[in-house]
C-alpha cells in the first residue's frame, strides 16, 4: 500500500489519475480505515487530503452562504457558533453520525463520497441544496450533491477527480431545515428511514421546499412530489397528509437486516410529516 | 446443618467498599486476554466456512506454508484423533472438538476449517486466504422448527440420546419430559384456558471482549496457556483431551476478563492456539475479531413455544402445560430441559406437564447465557399468565401470589422447595411506589416472576496469614462480577481483620485444586461457603496457638472480633491476643498459618424475582422506550449490596435488548447477516432508563451467611415483563421477539 499527502488537491487529483489498483482518498477516515480494518477493501493507493491547506477552515461568503474544507469534523461543525444557527438540520444530521470518537474524525465529504444511502448527512445536505467543488484534471467544476451519489457504493466521480469544497447556500430570511432519522435505538446506530427538509415561507405559506428521503432507496432522494405537496401550503393536516403519502410512494426498499419495505415506506411518511413540522417551526423563527 | 453454623450479624457483610481490582480496571493495569506477549510469539488466524453446511471435500494448505512469514498451518488432522463420538452430551469432548475445528463437515457459517501461525497478525489474514478449500455444498436449516421437520437435512446422524422418542428427526438430540397431576382434568376445571404459540431468537451475550489467549506448548509436551474463560480447569481439561496431552502437563492462568455471562464456559480458540503452537514450536496468540465472535461462539438458543394455561376466575391456576423446542446450533447442548423445568417453576401447581426439545440446526453451538433456556420460557408462560389476568380482570401481581411457591411446595419439575423468596418479591413489588404509580397515555405496565436453580459445584480455596497478620485468599473462579470484593468481606467477617488487609487472587490451574467455572450463580455460594470454611479452618490453627501460649485446652479458646479469647470466665484471665500477634512468630510456634477447603457444595438454594417494567410505543413508529423498571430479587444475604444491584441491573439491561432488538439474522444462504455490533443490536446507554432494584433477603440455608447466587435470575423476567408491558401499552399481543420496530407496527397494522 502506498500512502500519500500532498499539498494540494491539484496534486492529489494527478496522483489519482496516475495510481493503478484501488486508490482511495482519506479524509476521515471513519469508512475507508474501518473497511481496510474489517478485510473488505485494502486500497493499492491511500491518498491521505487533511494535510492540503484549508481543508479544515469554516467560512462565511460574501452572500451570506459557508464553504466547508473536505476535512472539517462533524465536531468542529457543531461547535461552530454561526453555522448550525443558519442550518440546525444539516448541522443535527452530521452530528447523529456515530460516536464522540468518530464526530471527531468524520467528514461531509466523506459521507457523500461513501454513497451509502444510508448516509445521514446526505439527504439533509440534498435538503439544503449543497453543492461541492470537484477538483479533476482538467480544473474545477462544481455540482449538485444529489449528482454526486448513483448507487450504493458509488459515486459520479471520474478517475482523479475529488472533492475538494463543500458549499452551503446562503440561509436567507425566514426559512428553516430539519432531519430526521429513524432507528430502533437512540444513538450509535445506521438509519433505517432518513428524512431531510428545508423551506421557506412568506407568512405563514410555504414559498419553496426542498425534500429528501434516505435508505429507502438505492440512494439518497430528492423528491419533487414532497415538495409540491406542501409548497403553497400553510403545512396544514391536508398537507401533512398529501406530505407523507409522496414520501411513501417515492419509497423503492428493500427488506434487509435492518428494517422492511412496509416498514420503511409507512416510516417515510411518518417522518416526512414530522421534519416538516419542525423546518417549518423553524421558518418561524420559533424553537424547535 | 448445625445451626450455630448460621450467622446473621455482620461487621463487613453487607458494606460497599471499593473493588480490589478496580484501579487497576478504570487505570489500565489490568490484563485481559489479549494483553499478553512472549518472546518470539506468534500470530494465528483462523480460515472460517461460508457455508452454513458443506461436505469438505479438500483443503490445500501448501500455498500457505510456503509463505516465509508463515511458520505453521493447522487442520483437524493436527488434534488428537483419541476423542470419541457419543449421542447427545455424552460426547461433549467431540461435540468441542468438532466446534474448534471441522471434520468431515462445515455445519455452520463461521465453522473453523483451518488456522495460521505467523510472524503477524497481518500476515496470518492474508495466508488464511491462501488455502484454498474445496466445499460440497449441503442442504442447510436453521429455524428450529423447520429443522424438527421430516424433509429437514439431517446435520448428524446418531447424534440423538436414549432419551428421543422413535420417529423424531435425527436433529432431535434430547427430550426432556416432566410434571404432576392430571392436565386434561386440571384445564376441564378452568373458567378460561388460554394456549399460544411463542417465539424467539438467539442472542449473543455480547461481552466487550472478545475470545483472546496466549498458547505455548513446547517438544517437552508441557504447556503454558493464557486466556480469558470463566473457568481455566475446565479449560485445561478440554485443552488436554483435544491435544492428546496429559493434564498436568497444561498450565492455565485466566486473564482479566471484560464479561463472560456463560459464553466463556467452553474453549474456541484456544486447543486452535496450542496446536498451532506445538507445530510451529513458539508461542501463538490468538485474538478474534468481534465477527468472528458472533459467527462462531455461542450465542443462546432460539425457541418456539406452545403454553397453555387454564385459570379460574378467582386466578386459581388449574392446570398448566408448556412444549419448548430450543435449537442450540449444529451440536447438541440446547437446554430444552432447562426451558421446561423453570417455566413453570415460580408457581404451585396441582397438574403441570412439560417437555423440552434439544434440536441441532446450522448454526453456531449454542454456549450458556445467564439462567440458560430459562428466559424464553418465563416470556411464554408469564405472558400467557398475563393475558389471563387481563381477560379475567385480575390484578396480575394478585394472582402471582395466590398462585406462588412456597416452603413445602412441589415444584413443577419435581423436588419440594425449601425455604424459598418468591412471595417476599411479590409482596414488596406490590409495596413498591412504581406498581401504584399512573401510567401516561401510550404506556402500559408489565409483572413478571422468574426462577433459576443456581448452583454449588467443585470448590477449591486457600489462604494463607502472613505475618504481620494480613491475609491471601487463592481463589479459582474468575472474578466476572466483584467476586474478589465479596470474598475478602466473607474472610474479613471470619477473621476479624479488615478487608483491605485481605489480597485475593484469582490462582491458576498449577497452584489451587479444582475449581468448576464461573457459572450458574455459583461463586459468591461455592467460593464464598469456602472462603468461609478456608478461614474458619486457619482460625482453629490461631486458636490452637493461643491455648499452647496460654496452656489451655483449645477448646477453651474462642475467636472474636480478629482476636482469640478464652471461652469464658472458667478457661482462665488473659488479654485478647490478635491475629498479628499470633502471626508474628507462627514460625516458631508451628509453622506458617494456612486455611484450606475443598468441597462441592450442594445447597445452593434455588431464586426468584419480580420485575415491573413501564413501557410506551410509538403508534406511528412501534418504537419502544421503556421508562420506568424496577426489579426485586431475593438474594438471601447480599454481601456486597451495590455488585447485587449491578447483577439486577445487569440482567434487566441485557432482558432489554434480547426483548426488543437483539437477534441473529440469517439470510437464505443461511450466512449470518449482522455479525458486528452496528446491526446486531444492543442497547445503549442513551436507551436504558435508571434500573431500580429492591433487594430482598431470605437467607439461604445452604450457606453460613445465607447467600443464594443473584448472576442469572435477573434476566429470566424481563421477555416477559418487557413483553407484558409492550402489549399492554400497544394494545395488541406479541409473541415473537425482538419486539422490533418492523414487528411492532406490522402488529399494529394488523390490529387495525
Amino acid at each position: 500500500m502506498n500512502y500519500h499527502s500532498p499539498a494540494s488537491f491539484a496534486e492529489a487529483s494527478a496522483l489519482a489519475a496516475d495510481a493503478t489498483g484501488i486508490t482511495r482518498f482519506l479524509a476521515g477516515g471513519t469508512d475507508v480505515l474501518v473497511q481496510l480494518r474489517a478485510d473488505i477493501v485494502t486500497p493499492d493507493n491511500l491518498i491521505d487530503i487533511k494535510k492540503i491547506g484549508g481543508v479544515r477552515d469554516i467560512t462565511r461568503n460574501a452572500d451570506g452562504g459557508w464553504t466547508l474544507g473536505v476535512a472539517v469534523t462533524g465536531a468542529e461543525m457543531s461547535e461552530h457558533p454561526e453555522l448550525g444557527r443558519d442550518w440546525p438540520g444539516l448541522v443535527e444530521a452530521m452530528d447523529l453520525i456515530g460516536s464522540t470518537q468518530v464526530q471527531g474524525r468524520a467528514t461531509l465529504a466523506g459521507n457523500l463520497c461513501n454513497a451509502s444511502p444510508a448516509a445521514d448527512s446526505v439527504p439533509a445536505m440534498f435538503a439544503a441544496g449543497v453543492t461541492v467543488t470537484v477538483t479533476g484534471l482538467g480544473g474545477d467544476r462544481v455540482v449538485a450533491v444529489e449528482d454526486i451519489p448513483t448507487a450504493p457504493g458509488r459515486t459520479s466521480l471520474g478517475k482523479g477527480e475529488l472533492i475538494s469544497a463543500v458549499h452551503v447556500p446562503a440561509r436567507g430570511q425566514n426559512a428553516g431545515d430539519a432531519y430526521l432519522r429513524f432507528i430502533p435505538r437512540t444513538e450509535m446506530d445506521i438509519a433505517v428511514v432518513g428524512c431531510g427538509v428545508n423551506l421557506r415561507l412568506e407568512g405563514d405559506t410555504i414559498t419553496e421546499a426542498r425534500v429528501s428521503l434516505g435508505a429507502v432507496a438505492p440512494t439518497v432522494l430528492l423528491v419533487e412530489d414532497c415538495a409540491n405537496a406542501i409548497i403553497g401550503t400553510t403545512l396544514d393536516q391536508a398537507a401533512l397528509e398529501a406530505l407523507a403519502s409522496a414520501a411513501s410512494a417515492a419509497c423503492n426498499p428493500i427488506d434487509d437486516k435492518r428494517g422492511t419495505i412496509a416498514f420503511r415506506t409507512e416510516v417515510a411518511g411518518v417522518l416526512a410529516r414530522r421534519a416538516a413540522k419542525i423546518a417549518y417551526a423553524r421558518a418561524k423563527g420559533e424553537q424547535a | 446443618m448445625a445451626l450455630d453454623d448460621r450467622k446473621s450479624d455482620f461487621k463487613f457483610v453487607g458494606t460497599r467498599p471499593d473493588r480490589p481490582d478496580g484501579l487497576d480496571k478504570v487505570t489500565g493495569r489490568a490484563k485481559f486476554g489479549a494483553d499478553a506477549h512472549a518472546p518470539g510469539m506468534l500470530h494465528g488466524a483462523i480460515l472460517r466456512s461460508p457455508h452454513a453446511h458443506a461436505r469438505i471435500v479438500k483443503i490445500d494448505t501448501s500455498k500457505a506454508e510456503a509463505l516465509k512469514d508463515v511458520k505453521a498451518v493447522i487442520t483437524r488432522a493436527d488434534f488428537s484423533d483419541k476423542v470419541p463420538f457419543k449421542p447427545g452430551l455424552e460426547g461433549e469432548f467431540w461435540n468441542v472438538l468438532e466446534n474448534v475445528m471441522a471434520g468431515e463437515k462445515a455445519l455452520y457459517d463461521g465453522h473453523a476449517v483451518a488456522a495460521v501461525a505467523a510472524t503477524s497478525a497481518l500476515a496470518a489474514r492474508d495466508a488464511l486466504k491462501q488455502i484454498e478449500v474445496e466445499y460440497e455444498v449441503l442442504p442447510h436449516v436453521t429455524d428450529v422448527d423447520k429443522a424438527m421437520a421430516p424433509d429437514a437435512p439431517v446435520i448428524r446422524e446418531g447424534a440423538a440420546d436414549y432419551s428421543v422418542p422413535e420417529g423424531m428427526h435425527p436433529n432431535v438430540v434430547r427430550y426432556h419430559e416432566s410434571g404432576h397431576g392430571d392436565v386434561e382434568a386440571g384445564f376441564a376445571e378452568a373458567d378460561l384456558v388460554i394456549e399460544d404459540s411463542f417465539v424467539t431468537e438467539a442472542t449473543h451475550q455480547g461481552y466487550i471482549e472478545p475470545h483472546a489467549c496466549l498458547a505455548s506448548l513446547g517438544n517437552d509436551g508441557k504447556g503454558e496457556l493464557w486466556c480469558c474463560t470463566q473457568g481455566h480447569w475446565i479449560v485445561q481439561k478440554t485443552c488436554a483431551a483435544l491435544l492428546g496431552m496429559e493434564t498436568s502437563n497444561l498450565r492455565v492462568t485466566a486473564s482479566e476478563i471484560g464479561g463472560g455471562f456463560g459464553g466463556k464456559t467452553t474453549v474456541f480458540i484456544e486447543p486452535v492456539a496450542l496446536a498451532l503452537s506445538r507445530k510451529a514450536n513458539r508461542p501463538v496468540k490468538v485474538v478474534m475479531n468481534r465477527s468472528e465472535v458472533f459467527r462462531a461462539t455461542g450465542p443462546t438458543s432460539s425457541a418456539s413455544m406452545d403454553v397453555k394455561i387454564g385459570m379460574k376466575k378467582d386466578g386459581t391456576i388449574t392446570a398448566a402445560e408448556g412444549i419448548f423446542r430450543l435449537q442450540g446450533g449444529a451440536f447438541p447442548g440446547a437446554p430444552g430441559d432447562m426451558t421446561a423445568m423453570c417455566g413453570f417453576a415460580p408457581y404451585n401447581l396441582t397438574n403441570v406437564r412439560q417437555v423440552g426439545y434439544d434440536v441441532m440446526a446450522n448454526r453456531p453451538k449454542q454456549a450458556a447465557y445467564r439462567a440458560p433456556g430459562a428466559p424464553m420460557g418465563a416470556f411464554a408462560v408469564e405472558s400467557v399468565i398475563d393475558e389471563l389476568c387481563n381477560k379475567l380482570g385480575l390484578d396480575p401481581i394478585d394472582v402471582r401470589l395466590k398462585n406462588a411457591a412456597y416452603e413445602g411446595t412441589k415444584a413443577s419439575y419435581g423436588p419440594r422447595y425449601g425455604r424459598i423468596g418468591l412471595v417476599e418479591t411479590l409482596e414488596a413489588a406490590k409495596a413498591h411506589p412504581h406498581y401504584a404509580a399512573p401510567l401516561k397515555p401510550g404506556q402500559g405496565r408489565g409483572i413478571a416472576c422468574g426462577f433459576w436453580f443456581n448452583h454449588g459445584g467443585e470448590t477449591s480455596v486457600s489462604l494463607a496469614l502472613s505475618e504481620d497478620g494480613s491475609a491471601q485468599l487463592m481463589v479459582g473462579t474468575p472474578d466476572i462480577g466483584g467476586s474478589r470484593a465479596s470474598m475478602a468481606l466473607m474472610a474479613a467477617e471470619v477473621l476479624g481483620i479488615p478487608y483491605e488487609n485481605i489480597r485475593v487472587t484469582v490462582a491458576d490451574t498449577a497452584t489451587l485444586g479444582y475449581n468448576d467455572v464461573s457459572h450458574g450463580s455459583r461463586v459468591t455460594y461455592a467460593s464464598g461457603l469456602a472462603t468461609i470454611k478456608a478461614a474458619r479452618n486457619a482460625v482453629e490453627k490461631l486458636c490452637e496457638r493461643a491455648a499452647a501460649k496460654w496452656g489451655i485446652p483449645v477448646d477453651a479458646v474462642k475467636w472474636e472480633d480478629g482476636c482469640a479469647v478464652p471461652s469464658g470466665p472458667n478457661a482462665g484471665d488473659f488479654d485478647p491476643m490478635p491475629l498479628a500477634d499470633i502471626t508474628t512468630n507462627m514460625g516458631s510456634t508451628g509453622g506458617p498459618i494456612s486455611g484450606h477447603f475443598e468441597a462441592t457444595p450442594e445447597g445452593a438454594g434455588v431464586s426468584f424475582g419480580t420485575h415491573i417494567v413501564d413501557a410506551e410505543v410509538d403508534p406511528e413508529t412501534g418504537k419502544t422506550a421503556v421508562t420506568r423498571y424496577t426489579v426485586i430479587q431475593d438474594a438471601g444475604k447480599a454481601i456486597h449490596p451495590a455488585y447485587v444491584e449491578g447483577q439486577y441491573q445487569g440482567g434487566a439491561v441485557q432482558g432489554i435488548g434480547w426483548a426488543l432488538n437483539e437477534e441473529y439474522i440469517y439470510g437464505e444462504d443461511g450466512r449470518l447477516q449482522n455479525s458486528i455490533f452496528l446491526d446486531y443490536r444492543i442497547p445503549v446507554a442513551s436507551d436504558l432508563p435508571m434500573i431500580d432494584t429492591v433487594i430482598v433477603e431470605v437467607p439461604n440455608p445452604g450457606h453460613p451467611f445465607g447467600v443464594r447466587g443473584v448472576g442469572e435470575t435477573g434476566i429470566v423476567p424481563p421477555l416477559a415483563a418487557i413483553a407484558n408491558a409492550v402489549s399492554n401499552a400497544a394494545g395488541v399481543r406479541m409473541r415473537q421477539l425482538p419486539m422490533s420496530p418492523p414487528r411492532i407496527l406490522a402488529a399494529l397494522k394488523d390490529n387495525g
